[in-house]
């Protein structure tokens, strides 16, 4: 494709690219996780994570004890869902998820007796875990739990735990890294964990490592995080788990990103970590495999961080999966008059939403009220070509081309620069000095694309 | 869900609005093309004040036209074209300020009037505005007239200037050396007390403006070294093998538009390629084409013409290079 073959030096051991956005972290990392309680109502969405829906297997008016499967994730890429309240099913209904999908959800009212949530996070942050049983499992016995259990990534993708935490003849896999970048402006929830329960993920880590026989397991943490560096180091001593410290740049916690950083490899261009012997799972997942396998918990809690200069009091909290999103943001004190705009996740790539009952899932990693002052809007003026979104583009992309090919509607352009090679991390949008909502285009370009091959198949 | 909102927020009925739209959320802050046109001309004015120390009234006179036409010739085509005015983006400005500098200071006052409109109107409206030229505008304004006024903007146009000293009067220094063999001392081509056209005679003002524009990243390094590099190679070879005595080289590094031209003209990025590899080409090919201009055609002060041929063949740098992927082959 290109006429001469020589690269632009890179950093070693860093990726390319990638930019450094006020991180904002100081308004909620210094809060201690607080555990929620009393809520009446949960509603679990049979869809939380990548893969096929999950299929009820409760009815309306039955029973449900805590931690009872209410969905089972039958297809090999799905995930059950469990119970974070013992109560009685209600009449299902359809709630629009903060990407805008509608899916129909199981509604749990609690009643009778309830398990303290202030019990289950007092097992996560024990330190007590019984890591001399870990090697008696067998490698498929863990993974069967962890699918049991319901467990997804936690980082934000919900792709099912258990299919990436499983033994693999084909492709062995010889590195597990932990994901503990939480490079999302804002978001703390990562790092309040690695602080208050660092036995939980470096216990969480030995197990998964052991389902994969993976040689070496590095927890990867970016260098503004010194104190999660120093607990994980201090959980982890006496184990074969290392620490990595990582240069501080969005998107380091990129899967394909933080590959390069930690170990210098490329995963080949339409490939997966697996290809080149590799795993990243998040560090709230290894946490939830270790609460599954040594206490037998089944995922119905997460730590979630609620922040942004739009909330009255951001905190980081362990909360119930299924509880709506209202009742968090009331739960902080509610929204500032110049609120402007609820994102659910990071404000890099999360998603804005306007209805508040919408539930909490599998993969929310946070809430973000963003005010006036921090958002910044602006009227699009033409692209002056300056190459600044060429720049920044951390899979070595030409957005601008992508972003012009997908507007004037020209799917092969578009493929001719690679667009689905773009995973829509958002720095070339952050960049651009005329404001043109590169990721919006490049998102539609990928279905313009899509749309046109399947034309040519047929 | 108001009604939610309003219960959450229970100040006042007038609760907060909010909005969705899709990811990023935030955006850089202070970024914009406004900013990054005001930066040129920020870079731009060490070149201004120099070229306003040698050549006086005549300096001022020409910015003052060439800026004023480029303005209104953006206002009167934007409105024809029916779209909102977008003077306010400074890129005109840029435009007129650039024209100005590009051409030799005894020039007469409407010739800078149709030079402003031909860099607006054949350069940038007619291809659809800004970021849709292919030409540099103030190219195709400086080139308009070079070619239709060849009589007044030839090589006597740098001579007959009254009130100037008169180290800034007579030819320019690669017009002496190819035609007379005149020598110019290095250190007046450092300071830019030579003839020459108003902002390429002091190299010392264009590298400090063309550092700032790389400080401020609103030019890339690559282009500006790249050519000067080209220039320096192609020239010291020829020095070396005709046994000019370094005279040739610094002549053709110092001399002519290469400074001014290599910082402010060949990154305009509009008309410059993207990505990294694209813009090494495109430089070696600017360097290469001027030297060989140089030396072998009419116009020894033929940067523009590189400029303009290397800018047709920019869409086509452009798909040479498209970069390999993260994780391609």
């Amino acid at each position: 494709m290109s006429l001469f073959n020589f690269k632009k030096p890179s950093v070693k051991g860093g990726f390319r690219h990638g930019i450094h956005p006020p991180e904002n972290k100081g308004l909620s990392e210094t809060s201690k996780i607080e555990v929620v309680k009393g809520y009446e109502t949960v509603t679990l969405p049979l869809l939380q994570h990548v893969g096929a829906p999950a299929k009820q297997i409760v009815e309306p008016k039955q029973e449900v004890k805590f931690g009872q499967m209410v969905a089972a994730g039958e297809a090999f890429i799905s995930a059950s869902i469990h119970s974070p309240v013992a109560g009685v099913v209600k009449n299902n209904r359809n709630v629009t998820m903060v990407n805008g999908r509608r899916i129909p959800a199981v509604v749990i009212k609690s009643e009778g007796e309830q398990v303290d949530p202030g019990l289950l996070w007092a097992e996560m942050i024990a330190d007590d875990w019984a890591l001399d049983r870990i090697p008696s499992y067998d490698p498929q016995q863990i993974s069967k739990i962890i699918r049991d259990s319901g467990i997804v990534g936690l980082g934000g993708a919900a792709f099912p735990a258990h299919v990436k935490i499983a033994p693999n003849d084909k492709k062995p896999i010889n590195t597990l890294l932990i994901n503990g970048c939480e490079c999302e402006p804002y978001l703390t929830s990562d790092y309040r964990l690695m602080i208050e329960a660092p036995h939980a993920i470096v216990a969480g880590a030995i197990i998964a490592a052991h389902a994969l026989s993976a040689g070496q397991t590095i927890i990867c943490i970016e260098d503004n995080k010194p104190e999660a560096i120093r607990e994980l180091t201090q959980a982890g001593q006496g184990t074969s788990i290392k620490i990595a410290a990582l240069k501080t740049k969005y998107p380091q916690g990129g899967e394909k990103q933080l590959i390069k950083s930690a170990l210098g490899l490329e995963v080949p261009l339409g490939g997966l970590p697996g290809d080149i012997g590799v795993t990243v799972s998040n560090t709230g997942t290894m946490a939830a495999i270790a609460m599954a396998l040594l206490k037998g918990r089944a995922l119905t809690h997460r730590v979630l961080s609620v922040s942004g200069k739009g909330i009255n009091s951001p905190k980081n909290l362990f909360i119930p999966i299924g509880i709506s999103i209202g009742e968090i943001i009331r739960y902080c004190g509610g929204l500032r008059e110049d609120a402007c705009r609820i994102v659910a996740g990071g404000p890099m790539m999360g998603f804005a939403f306007s209805d508040l009952t919408t539930p909490v899932i599998k993969g929310n990693t946070g809430i973000i009220v963003l005010s006036k002052e921090e958002i910044s809007e602006g009227r699009e003026t033409s692209c002056i070509r300056c190459g600044k979104c060429v720049d920044a583009c951390p899979m070595n992309l030409v957005p601008t081309r992508l972003a012009m090919a997908s507007r004037y509607n020209n799917p092969d352009i578009a493929l001719k620069y690679h667009i689905n090679a773009c995973f829509e991390c958002g720095c070339c949008a952050y960049v651009c000095p005329a404001k043109i909502n590169l990721v919006q285009l490049i998102r539609s370009g990928k279905r313009l694309v899509a749309n046109q091959q399947a034309l040519n198949k047929r | 869900m108001p009604e939610i909102i309003n219960s959450i927020d229970s100040t006042e009925k007038t609760g907060p609005v909010i909005h969705v739209t899709t990811s990023p959320h935030i955006l850089e802050k202070g970024a914009g093309t406004r900013r990054t046109m005001l930066d040129v001309i920020i870079a731009l004015i060490p070149v201004m004040a120099a070229s306003v120390y040698l050549f006086r009234s005549y300096a001022v006179k020409q910015i003052v036209i060439c800026t004023l036409s480029c303005l209104s010739a953006e206002v009167i085509f934007i409105r024809m074209r029916g779209k909102s005015i977008t003077i306010n983006d400074f890129s005109a400005a840029v435009t007129g300020i650039i024209l100005a500098l590009s051409l030799p200071p005894s020039m007469p006052w409407f010739v800078g009037v149709i030079a402003g409109f031909a860099a607006i109107g054949l350069g940038k409206i007619i291809y659809g505005g800004l970021g849709m030229n292919i030409f540099n505008p103030a190219m195709v304004g400086r080139a308009f007239v070079i070619i239709a006024f060849t009589g007044i903007l030839g090589a006597d146009a740098y001579s007959n200037l009254s009130g100037v000293a008169d180290a800034v009067s007579g030819a320019t220094p690669l017009t002496a050396l190819k035609y007379s063999g005149i020598h110019t001392a290095l250190s007046n081509m450092f300071w830019g007390n030579i003839p020459g056209s108003l902002g390429e005679t002091s190299v010392i003002a264009s590298v400090i403006g063309g550092l700032y524009l790389i400080y401020r990243k609103a030019a890339s390094l690559e282009i500006p070294a790249c050519i000067i590099a080209t220039i320096a190679i192609i020239a010291g070879l020829v020095d070396l093998s005709c046994g000019h005595s370094g005279i040739f080289f610094y002549h053709h590094l110092f001399g002519g538009a290469t400074m001014f031209g290599a910082f402010f003209i060949a990154t305009d990025p509009v008309t410059s390629p993207l990505t990294f590899k694209g813009k090494l080409c495109f430089a070696v090919g600017v360097g290469f084409l001027t030297m060989i201009m140089r030396m072998y055609s009419g116009y020894p002060e033929s940067f523009m013409f590189a400029i303009l041929l290397m800018n047709a063949v920019t869409p086509l740098i452009n798909r040479w290079f498209i970069p390999t992927p993260f994780g391609g082959k």
